[in-house]
């Protein structure tokens, strides 16, 4: 059998992996909730396992996400986990083909070339050695941009980069060495025994020109055995850990498991994908604007992982979702702080038993408008004045005494208090019969939508606008002014409603196209989803916000949440308005036109009009 | 003994010594923005719950600087969170944090005591 002492780190180090990983991966399974292991059983001989490893082989090996972020960061990533891949199935195959079909032990394919140094008797020995050291020139250029990040990670896209822990620079080290010493290791070989092709053959020469290559290839066969035993050893214990999790992760997100309202196996499964590639630090608006460096999602993630978690950091985010969205891993980072919150907050010692059951009406429609709405007054006077041109029956349900829907106490971790505010509210919402709920609110919108369990529809005044648009129920001028539209974080990112506002703007001004739009777009930094940002750094996310929104110097900044008007107009010169004010100002009176329908046929119409997928919800 | 509707009042007097103002140090570690605090009531006007129940931000506040212990803690958990209040505050007090941190610090004194 082919052995020398110098395989053993390798060897060992590999052994361990393998078992600690295992050992992991049953744990997290097992710490499943049982609805969730059901989820699991269910899906594994399925096409979702199928659709799991093209997602694998996109993602955990091409990394196209992270292409789709920086093309020259997305081949740095894929040149080693692709690369990496390739070395070890290539030199798999090669090492079986030398000797006929037969495995041998798993060192055997790694160090083929200190067995095998000179393989004349095989007959595709010079393809096999071009091909592999064409993959190594692969893998090596992959690891030059990795050191080049360090010195200049602008070129990569990064304008910051994680700090690391201890173990993480362990293990990066140990990286770093692998493939150079391979390539050393093998040039020495080559350049006392022969082998090798144009890379290592030449490399080996020209070494040995000058320093006894007979007596260092040994030695530096065991530095790469070694460095490679080191990083399978530090692996489980650092940032690597995301190589085998997130393939996982992949199973266990397509199998339908989701994040529940504690933390789970899922949770730790999460933690231990990500790779801190430290996307989601220039994404964050706290560091890019308010120059808050601690806080980003990678190292809150971290900081969970290990255990060292400080509650301030998991309060100070503006949930506003856009880490979530650029994360390659595609982790669920706002229900992670979320539990995290939850764990933390002061528990329930109230049961507002303070407020009395509200006045009901009857009415085809409910109008909820919310606390910050009551701040912005000309919103909610432009809402009522719709609804009456319009001629539907609707309640102003929270006209007087305004109760909360819930959401602050929720985004604060507060759950039981916001199910005593939701049942107040929902009670009155199902003793109104009404059809359909309105709220100008992302923020109510989103937690009437998601948390209420209401058996009527819900809609944001957006996609409520935009069926009476649909049902000839409003007509609009157009303004000939030009406009730019603000996604609110609750209504784009947090509910998806995107495509709405921006139908019933187009019909009233002309819509300039900001730099971050859409899926993209910055957070106003009003968001009550932070708890403790100061006054004064809030103002300078929204001034970074408000200049990236007005660089086509529109006329008017439109945003579909009283909240982000209100933040904005502290910093903004162009004036803010809300969509409903818009509307209001382009309104065509319908007081001079004969014949308006019957009021029910005309409701019905319009619930029966919006929005599909909404209405697919529901069912 | 004919009642004539005038009785003894309840003593007023703010004890600084019998009182602890362990609750505000810890509050005022947690948010330093309790000190710009002008007391102008902004927030209380403004306030949901005080539209229902004799809840006030300004008075909660002032009750956490004299050490008001007990009338702190029926108090504090009232709030609804909404956030109304911080954004109509003149002087940038992050009173949503300020709130947390003195139902954290309520809890924190009445089990550590």
């Amino acid at each position: 059998m082919l052995f020398d002492w110098f395989v053993l780190p390798f060897t060992l180090g590999l052994a361990y992996l393998l078992v600690v990983v295992s050992v992991k991966f049953y744990c997290w399974i097992k710490a499943l909730p049982y609805s969730e292991k059901q989820k699991l059983k269910k899906a594994i001989f399925t096409t979702k396992s199928l659709i799991s490893f093209k997602e694998i082989v996109m993602e955990s090996l091409l990394h196209r996400k992270i292409f789709k972020v920086n093309p020259l960061l997305g081949y740095m990533h894929m040149s080693l986990a692709f690369g990496w891949l390739l070395l070890i199935l290539l030199g798999n195959l090669e090492s079986r083909v030398f000797n006929h079909g037969e495995m041998g032990p798993p060192y055997v394919p790694i160090f083929f070339r200190f067995f095998n140094p000179n393989p004349t008797a095989f007959a595709f020995h010079h393809q096999f050695s071009f091909i592999m050291d064409l993959v190594l020139v692969f893998v090596l250029s992959g690891v030059a941009l990795a050191y080049y990040k360090r010195l200049n990670s602008n070129t990569l896209g990064l304008k910051r980069i994680t700090k690391h822990i201890p173990a993480d620079m362990l293990a990066l080290t140990a990286l770093w060495f692998i493939f150079p010493l391979r390539l050393l290791a093998e040039s020495f070989t080559s350049g006392s025994l022969g082998g090798g092709s144009f890379l290592t053959a030449n490399l080996g020469n020209v070494l040995n020109s000058f320093l006894p290559s007979e007596i260092l290839y040994y030695p530096f066969w065991w530095a790469y055995s070694v460095s490679l035993g080191l990083f399978f050893v530090a692996l489980p214990y650092s940032r690597y850990m995301h190589i085998p999790t997130e393939m996982l992760l992949i199973f266990l997100k397509n199998a339908g498991i989701e994040e529940q309202n504690s933390h789970s196996g899922f949770t730790e499964v999460e933690l231990n994908a990500c790779s801190r590639c430290g996307i989601c630090i220039d994404t964050c608006q706290l560091s890019k604007a308010a120059g808050i460096n601690n806080v980003q999602s990678v190292y809150q993630l971290r900081d969970i992982r290990y255990d060292t978690q400080d509650l301030n950091r998991s309060l100070n985010c503006l949930m506003c979702g856009r880490c979530d969205t650029t994360c390659p891993v595609g982790i669920d980072i706002a229900g992670i702080r979320q539990i995290k919150r939850n764990e933390s907050a002061p528990g329930l010692a109230e049961n507002y038993t303070y407020i009395k059951p509200q006045p009901v009406q009857h009415a085809d429609v409910i109008y909820f408008a919310g606390c910050m709405t009551h701040l912005t007054p000309s919103i909610k006077k432009a809402m009522v004045n719709i609804f009456k041109n319009s001629d539907i029956n609707f309640w102003f349900m929270d006209e007087q005494g305004s109760l909360c829907c819930g959401r602050p106490q929720l985004l604060a971790g507060k759950n039981q208090e916001a199910k005593i505010l939701m049942q107040k509210n929902k009670m009155a919402i199902e003793q109104s019969q009404a059809k359909a709920l309105v709220t100008n609110c992302p923020i109510c919108y989103k937690m009437f939508h998601e948390e209420y369990k209401l058996d009527i529809p819900v809609y944001h005044h957006s996609q409520y606008f935009a069926g009476l648009l649909d049902n000839n129920l409003l007509e609009l001028n157009h303004l000939n002014t030009s406009a730019v539209y603000h996604d609110p974080c609750e209504l784009g990112r947090g509910s998806k409603v995107y495509k709405e506002p921006r139908q019933v703007l187009n019909s009233i001004v002309a819509l300039n196209q900001p730099n971050d739009d859409g899926e993209k777009a910055l957070c106003c930094g009003g968001s009550l989803g932070n708890v403790s940002i100061s006054s004064e750094q809030r103002t300078l996310v929204t001034k970074q916000a408000c200049d990236t929104l007005l660089q086509n110097q529109p006329e008017i900044l439109v945003t579909g949440c009283p909240l982000c008007k209100k933040t904005f107009q502290k910093v903004s010169d162009t004036p803010v308005l809300d969509l409903a004010e818009l509307v209001n100002n382009s309104l065509i009176s319908r007081k001079q036109k004969p014949k308006p329908l019957k009021k029910l046929e005309k409701i019905d119409q319009v619930l029966n009009s919006l929005v599909p997928n909404q209405t697919a919800d529901l069912e | 003994m004919p009642d004539f509707g005038y009785k003894i009042a309840k003593d007023r007097q703010i004890d600084y010594d019998e009182n602890k103002r362990l609750i505000f140090s810890e509050v005022a570690a947690w948010e330093p923005s309790i000190y710009r605090c002008i007391s102008c009531g902004t927030c209380a006007a403004t306030c949901s719950a005080g539209q229902y129940t004799d809840y006030s931000l300004r008075k909660l506040i002032l009750l956490v600087k004299r050490g008001e212990e007990q009338e702190v803690i029926t108090n504090v958990s009232k709030c609804l969170l909404c956030g109304k209040c911080q954004l109509a505050c003149p002087m940038g007090v992050n009173t949503r944090n300020l709130i947390l941190g003195i139902q954290n610090a309520v809890k924190k004194t009445t089990y550590a005591v």
